[in-house]
């Protein structure tokens, strides 16, 4: 690490260093990861012009990143801010979400492999090794970094803790003196019409989603965080996710899921603030006395939802059409012309999927979602297992997923070709504001 | 098993502080007598040197066998680490080893009858380069102890798995069932110096799947699937457990020769583990019997015999890694208590009974201490 880690990618290095960058990629020699922050600190200056200023982006941190990140392709996202990275911020290509369980019941422990995890987190979304790296240390002793992602761009990065409502209370038992700190919002999900949740693809004590342009440096990162917990934690189950089914970039097409549909169309703006206040950030007053250390943060609902691909490439076009409520070329809502055309949902079917999970029949009720496809090969039965993996954020799940899946769940004709199988809810605090500072550390003070 | 791979405790071996290489006769100063040259005469009852200092770099020991029995001559670095050695020389007769030789401390020991540990004489290789002699004194006497550990534990899996080749010749499926996992305890316990030969590990403990195209499959796993899958004990299966004991018996003899060091110790420790966290874990070890739970065990005590050998330099480099692998070794045995099973002949349950949950409980808890257990080596190597 060469930079100072609260500072925003915006001046990162130098424009001598940039420079000095640019002859050796022009040399042709492969591009270390460190050497591409430069020209990730250059794209996402741009970015925070457009957006009206580098002031929004120190303001908010890395959440304040606008649309035009994407363009940025391999830069470095900033680790530090106000709120966590890989929320609000542009949502990437790829994913490799972990969740863990706690297996040490020393808090002491816990509490410092959460500092050095976050310790890890910062050096790889700035494109760094892990501790010493991966090469170059002792030659009887195993590298610190695993090594799979040496000489890959920081690839945008970004790593996003939660804590779940078992790391607050199992079986009864207080487990790290946290009873008391757990926040109301952090409910266990009920049980809804159709789950048919696995429990080995559900819940955790902790999770981390990686996000990243490149799958490769989200599988190493969550690689490298699973060694430095072993003996502290382990993995209790992950998903690798690709092909991001909703943006949070509102000028960028919407991506299609494993359907075939576009289905992230009124997805809240990453740029959208006053939309992220109401909706995704967790107030100062939303949670009393000892839950207080929520605010700024957001809670996170995860579905593996398993989709009947055969079935529904069997569908015809008509009622695959009539389940969405959208026609599948344009994306446009049923009786108009564009994508982003305000639906009339009266013209829809009322089990079409976009009348029911709209704003207006839900009261209002929007959360960002962020949700992946995934295909894990195919489930022995020769079906394609695919789907989506959904990754909701919110201010309250209460008032979020909890009422919105409730009248999915009872009313989507989709439910006919999907199907929920595994199921978490984290607390995702408030962001790691500086390098000192660490994740979970309101929760813990 | 691990026979398609090559020694990785003599690769680390080699790429520690080994102190001498062996076999690098091109610069030799010159034949009879020269600077460089140490006579060694041995009888049933001597070793007698023409000198005790010699300068280091490369040395021609000429060998003279004045006795009435077949000899060999060892030069043992501290540690009893081979740096190089010469079997099978006939009463009467001659042979010369050369080997360069650093500057240190060294024993060359004669062994009448190919046997013990020899009439042993102090030298010392003088030279500037006098370093990588200066080991911790506490490290030669891990090795040393380790030595014995792994000779002890080769001594004692003979008359266990001769019992078990016994059941298997006088056709006693029940017998040999019971005999089979207590046969192969020793043997677990010090995998990573047997497989550091090689030749055996591939008769004495592969899998179906690990054989190479016209191998013959040999050794407990074959016998293994005779008496739990076919049921029958073949006439082959007879000739194959007197091959087994030959093999074993070969094992015996050789293992307390074995290159070992403070390093290949610490990461044999940490290759135990690995055979747990890829065979035994998933129970495909012990396919047959399921008595994967045992050589779990066994794997285990091995990596902790080496730790505790280890441990008053770890500790003293590494406190805090100590610590927790004192943690960790104490809660993988609670974990293993938890699966006991008086019942059963080896005392744990049958690893087709252990649950997935159960599995994945074993495997974090594997994990927990094979990642600290992969830092032991750099404890031992780097002094502070």
């Amino acid at each position: 690490m060469t930079h100072d880690d609260g500072r925003t990618s915006a001046d990162a290095t130098t424009g001598d260093e940039k420079a000095a960058e640019g002859t050796r990629a022009a040399d042709g020699r492969a591009p270390s990861r460190r050497s591409l922050i430069g020209w990730g600190g250059a794209g996402l200056a741009l970015g925070a012009v457009a957006a009206g200023g580098t002031a929004a982006a120190l303001r908010t941190g890395s959440d304040a990143q606008p649309a035009g990140a994407d363009a940025t392709t391999g830069a470095a996202i900033t680790f530090h801010g106000a709120h966590q990275a890989g929320i609000a911020s542009a949502v990437q290509d790829r994913l490799h979400f972990a969740a863990f369980d706690v297996t040490t019941d020393d808090r002491d422990e816990l509490i410092a492999l959460l500092k050095e995890w976050t310790k890890a987190a910062a050096r790889m979304t700035a494109g760094d090794a892990v501790g010493d790296g991966a090469v170059g240390g002792l030659a009887e002793a195993p590298p610190d970094d695993t090594g799979e992602a040496l000489g890959l761009p920081p690839s945008r990065l970004t790593l996003t803790f939660g804590v779940g409502p078992t790391l607050f209370e199992k079986d009864g038992k207080d487990r790290f003196g946290l009873k008391d700190r757990r926040p109301e919002a952090l409910i266990d999900l009920p049980q809804f019409p159709g789950d048919n949740l696995d429990k080995t693809r559900s819940g955790g004590d902790l999770c981390i989603q990686a996000c990243a342009d490149d799958p490769q440096v989200a599988v190493h990162a969550i690689r490298n965080l699973a060694r430095i917990g072993m003996g502290k934690i382990a993995i209790r189950w992950s998903q690798l996710g690709f092909g991001k089914t909703s943006s949070t970039t509102p000028d960028a097409q919407t991506p299609r899921n494993m359907l075939g549909f576009k289905d992230g169309t009124r997805n809240i703006a990453g740029t959208d603030t006053a939309a992220l206040d109401k909706h995704v950030w967790v107030g100062e007053k939303d949670e009393k006395g000892k839950a207080g250390w929520m605010a700024g943060g957001s809670y996170l609902v995860a579905r593996r939802i398993r989709m009947h691909i055969e079935t529904w490439d069997r569908t015809s076009l008509k009622e695959q059409e009539d389940v969405f409520g959208r026609d599948k070329g344009e994306g446009a809502p049923v009786g108009r012309k564009n994508e982003r055309d305000e639906p009339h949902l009266k013209s829809m079917l009322p089990t079409a999927h976009v009348r029911l999970a709209h704003p207006d029949t839900n009261g209002g009720i929007r959360i960002l979602r962020r949700g992946y496809s995934f295909t894990d090969g195919t489930d022995g039965l020769g079906r394609l297992d695919a789907g989506l993996f959904f990754l909701a954020y919110q201010r309250d799940v209460r008032e979020g997923f909890v009422p919105l899946q409730r009248r999915l769940a009872a009313n989507d004709a989709l439910n006919e070709y999907i199907q929920h199988v595994g199921s978490a809810v984290f607390a995702v605090p408030p962001g790691v504001r500086k390098a000192d500072d660490w994740w979970g550390r309101q929760l813990f003070a | 098993m691990r026979a398609l791979r090559s020694s990785a405790v003599a690769a680390v071996a080699a790429a520690a502080a080994v102190t001498a290489v062996a076999g690098c006769a091109a610069k030799n100063d010159g034949k009879g007598g020269g600077k460089g040259t140490v006579e060694v005469t041995a009888t049933d009852s001597s070793c007698e040197l023409s000198t005790k200092e010699f300068p280091a770099g490369h040395v021609r020991f000429a060998v003279q066998n004045k006795g009435s029995k077949v000899t060999e001559v060892y030069v043992y670095a501290p540690g009893d680490r081979i740096v190089t050695e010469r079997e099978n020389i006939g009463p009467g007769t001659s042979a010369e080893i050369t080997a360069e030789v650093k500057a240190g401390a060294y024993e060359i020991a004669c062994k009448p009858g190919m046997k013990g540990d020899g009439i042993r004489q102090k030298v010392t290789a003088s030279g500037k380069a006098a370093g990588t002699a200066k080991r911790d004194p506490k490290l030669d006497a891990a090795v040393a102890a380790y030595r014995e550990y792994v000779q002890e534990q080769a001594d004692q899996t003979i008359p266990k798995a001769q019992k078990f080749a016994d059941a298997v010749k006088s056709g006693d499926l029940d017998a040999a069932k019971k005999a089979y996992a207590l046969s192969r305890v020793g043997w677990e316990r010090t995998e990573p110096v047997a497989e550091s030969f090689g030749d055996i590990d591939p008769k004495v403990d592969v899998r179906a799947d690990g054989l190479e195209p016209g191998q013959k499959w040999t050794g407990w796993h074959k016998l293994e699937k005779s008496l739990w899958e076919t049921k029958k004990i073949s006439g082959d299966d007879k000739k194959l457990a007197d091959q087994l004991m030959t093999d074993l018996k070969d094992w015996q003899k050789r293992v307390g020769k074995a290159e070992i060091t403070p390093t290949s110790m610490a990461n044999g420790a940490k290759e135990l583990l690995d055979e747990v966290a890829t065979g035994k874990v998933t129970g495909e070890e012990e396919r047959y019997s399921h008595t994967d739970l045992i050589d779990f065990q066994g794997n285990v005590e091995g990596a902790e015999k080496a730790y505790e050998l280890l441990k008053p330099v770890a500790a003293k480099n590494e406190p805090a890694l100590a610590k927790e692998l004192d943690k960790q070794f104490t809660a993988i045995h609670a974990q293993l208590d938890k699966h006991r099973d008086d019942k059963s002949a080896d005392g744990f349950a049958s690893y087709d009974t252990v649950s997935k949950s159960e599995r994945k409980e074993l495997s974090d808890g594997v994990n927990a201490l094979a990642e600290p257990l992969s830092k032991l080596a750099a404890a031992v190597a780097t002094g502070k």
